[in-house]
């Protein structure tokens, strides 16, 4: 965890009133809603269909129990007593009052939350790995770096009004868990060959109306170097991002009409410039920064504790648990625990108030406080002693979180779609839920493995499904939706994009469609463990496209 | 349109000059960035100050041998949202080592106030009189800060290092 000190809480609750100033002159009608937008963008405050929506950012997913408690209490006391965790590790709150957003605001301050920067044209929230720190094949703790990241970017003076959004994410293990290469910038730390500490620099990947994976720009930049080099990159992108039509407005648009190499230059000549200025970093500033994240007072244990066996052989759904849900922690005798905000019939990502309570308190007593956020929309407690496995299944399972299902067919990533969204073309959520109604059987789901499904309910594709393994996208075709759906997407270290199948689907037909690529897959699958994507590379789309197509 | 230097409301001492009118003597004028190339060599010479308005889509690189020259870049923010003048104005400042008139013309508006002035802007032609006369408030609504800018301002995790050096709890001041 990273805990605030003085400055930190200061600049938060200047921010709040700076806020409440601004909802005061704007229900005054000092403020027009073309002048408040940028705003309260700036501040996670977006209007949608029905209400205004408060997006909170839980910096590199890292959440103390005491604030999850206070999310739980926003929920319950400004909202409608959920709320729904994001692709971006943000949680948002979708039915809150304008003249009570200040108020919420004030609430999440006390726990050192906000909403800065989560929308509108700036940095947006800084993403990681969701196993940040306790990953066995990480490098070192990224989110040091994404901290000292972060803090350089917010309230930036010169980067709070930029031709649009930017996305930073960073990763330090050898699986790339934090999707990298879809984001405006990546950086992946890593050693070089003389055993410094660096990042290659990634730029211009995003999905959307036009998707690019991001290209690197430079394979290893000294770590020192890290916020000059952002700070060049962002103001090339201030200076000559387009801003004359929204949809070419994205840092990717730039990198891709200049060239990675054109672009990579004029970043370097900027850097040149500023990196031995007020930049560089002081090695006593990440030092600070690093002391500040605290870490568990763990005990020394052993792996795999004697009991743990004899209570996977008693139970076989708490063996199913622990296949599906239950990690390897980087010190001997923990575990990482995910949990699937996926039931049957759910809102992928949502989570009750009483949920979030009943996490915090099992924080508290089993995982030293902390939880995680995913992109793919779970929960993550990330310091369960193995021996205490067996008391915190059964403890998630009373309260419906022990679901077995993370990384299968049913752990569908989606956005709110058009039951919220007043972007969306389609609706995303019941395509979700009905999937997961059709793929219920457990085995059934074992049997297909891996399957990542992503859904976006419009182009603007926060569901990210141009890199799900099955990608469903929702348009409107004549006042009615439909669905286009891609195969072979991935945003791992080999990130891919999806391939279209066919003609987009009506409603109606999603979930047979996907039924029939799953029966497709398991007769074309050459091995048991082949998985699913590894299938759809081997044989191109052609194979389902017959099979879905041929009897529509 | 109220012009706020130095957090107050105060008269322009200079004159814009249109591209097609006469120069005149000795009064501080502010020409385009075309009427300047156009006359550079009369205007540096000139008895009297001279400013440039320099449009958010040109590179300031191409003023720089000029700076020395000009005792004021007004530049611009066509729209509230539209922030490539904040990258201009630190250019200007640090790169470029500019020490003249920084002016903010345009869209400006009172929630911009404090970035202008930690982007190094130091002249402020305000789009409504009400924000104005709050200038002064609005610019102390922030009192910590995460990076170093034009301003001089100490961010916050300098501070925090100090602090450690000194060993002692330093709370922000108020």
């Amino acid at each position: 965890m990273y805990v605030y000190d003085a400055f930190d809480r200061k600049l938060v609750t200047e921010r709040v009133s700076d806020f409440r100033d601004q909802v005061a002159r704007r229900l005054s009608g000092e403020l027009t809603e073309e002048e408040f937008k940028p705003l309260r963008l700036m501040n996670g405050v977006y209007l949608q269909l029905h209400a205004y929506m408060l997006r909170i950012a839980i910096p590199y997913g890292t959440l103390s129990s005491q604030q999850l408690r206070q999310l739980a209490h926003v929920a319950r006391k400004y909202d409608r007593g959920y709320g729904h965790f994001t692709t971006r590790q943000n949680i948002q709150f979708h039915w809150i009052k304008l003249a009570e957003l200040p108020d919420a605001m004030t609430d999440l301050a006390s726990v050192g939350m906000h909403g800065m920067q989560t929308s509108g044209n700036n940095v947006r929230n800084i993403t990681t790995d969701q196993w940040a720190g306790v990953a066995p094949d990480e490098i070192e703790d990224p989110r040091v770096w994404a901290e000292l990241i972060r803090q350089h970017v917010t309230l930036h003076p010169e980067f709070s009004f930029m031709p649009r959004k930017f996305k930073i994410a960073l990763g330090a293990a050898h699986h790339d868990r934090a999707a990298l290469r879809i984001h405006d910038l990546a950086l992946r730390l890593h050693h070089n060959a003389a055993g410094e500490t660096g990042f290659e620099v990634m730029v211009g990947g995003g999905l959307g109306r036009t998707p690019y994976l991001a290209l690197t720009i430079k394979p290893f930049l000294p770590a020192r170097d890290v916020l000059s080099y952002v700070e060049a990159v962002l103001r090339t992108y201030n200076q000559f991002g387009r801003r004359d039509n929204i949809w070419k407005a994205r840092i990717k648009i730039l990198v891709h009409e200049l060239g990675a190499a054109a672009f990579a230059k004029e970043v370097e000549t900027e850097w040149q410039s500023i990196k031995d200025g007020a930049l560089a970093l002081d090695p006593a500033v990440v030092t600070d920064i690093a002391a500040r994240f605290r870490y568990p007072a763990y005990e020394t244990l052993d792996d795999s504790p004697k009991e743990l066996a004899q209570a996977r052989r008693d139970d076989s759904r708490f063996d199913a648990w622990m296949k599906n849900c239950v990690t390897n922690h980087k010190i001997p005798g923990y575990a990482i625990v995910t949990l699937s905000l996926k039931p049957e019939g759910g809102t992928p990502g949502d989570a009750t108030a009483a949920q979030m309570d009943d996490i915090a308190d099992l924080a508290d007593r089993y995982s030293f406080g902390e939880i995680r956020v995913g992109h793919e929309q779970n929960l993550v407690l990330p310091h369960i002693a193995q021996r205490d496995l067996p008391a915190v299944w059964r403890a998630l399972d009373a309260i419906g979180l022990a679901l077995p299902n993370v990384s299968f067919v049913t752990d569908i990533i989606s956005c709110p779609g058009l039951d919220y969204c007043s972007l969306a073309n389609a609706r995303s959520i019941p395509i979700a839920q009905e999937l997961t109604r059709r793929f219920h059987d457990l085995d059934m789901q074992r049997q297909l493995g891996r399957l990542h499904i992503n859904i976006s309910g419009c182009i603007n594709a926060c569901g990210h499904h141009h890199v799900g393994h099955i990608g469903i996208l929702g348009v409107e075709k004549n006042g009615e939706e439909f669905y286009q759906i891609t195969l072979g997407g991935k945003a791992d270290e080999n990130a891919t994009l999806g391939t279209l199948i066919g003609p987009a689907v009506p409603y109606a037909q999603v979930a047979d469609v996907v039924e029939d690529i799953a029966a497709a897959y398991l007769e074309l699958r050459q091995r048991p463990d082949e998985l699913f994507i590894d299938t759809v590379k081997r044989t191109g789309v052609e194979p389902f496209r017959e099979r879905v197509y041929a009897a529509r | 349109m109220p012009l706020v230097e130095n957090g107050q409301v105060v008269q322009d001492r200079y004159l814009y000059v249109g591209d097609d009118e006469p120069i005149p003597n000795r009064v501080p004028i502010i020409v385009s960035a075309k009427r300047f190339f156009e006359n550079v060599d009369t205007l540096i010479r000139r008895d009297g100050s001279v400013g440039v308005v320099w449009p958010n889509d040109r590179r300031v690189a191409e003023l720089a041998p000029w700076l020395g020259h000009l005792a004021l870049v007004a530049l611009v923010f066509p729209k509230f949202r539209d922030g490539r003048a904040y990258s201009q104005a630190r250019l200007l400042r640090e790169t470029y080592g500019f020490g003249g008139m920084l002016r903010a013309t345009g869209d400006v508006l009172r929630d911009q106030f404090q970035f202008l002035v930690r982007a190094g802007f130091n002249s402020f032609e305000v789009k409504k009189p009400g924000d104005a006369g709050v200038f002064a408030e609005a610019v102390r609504r922030y009192s910590v800060f995460y990076q170093p800018s034009a301003d001089g301002s100490v961010p916050a995790q300098r501070r925090r290092v100090q602090r450690n050096a000194n060993d002692e709890p330093q709370e922000p001041a108020a």
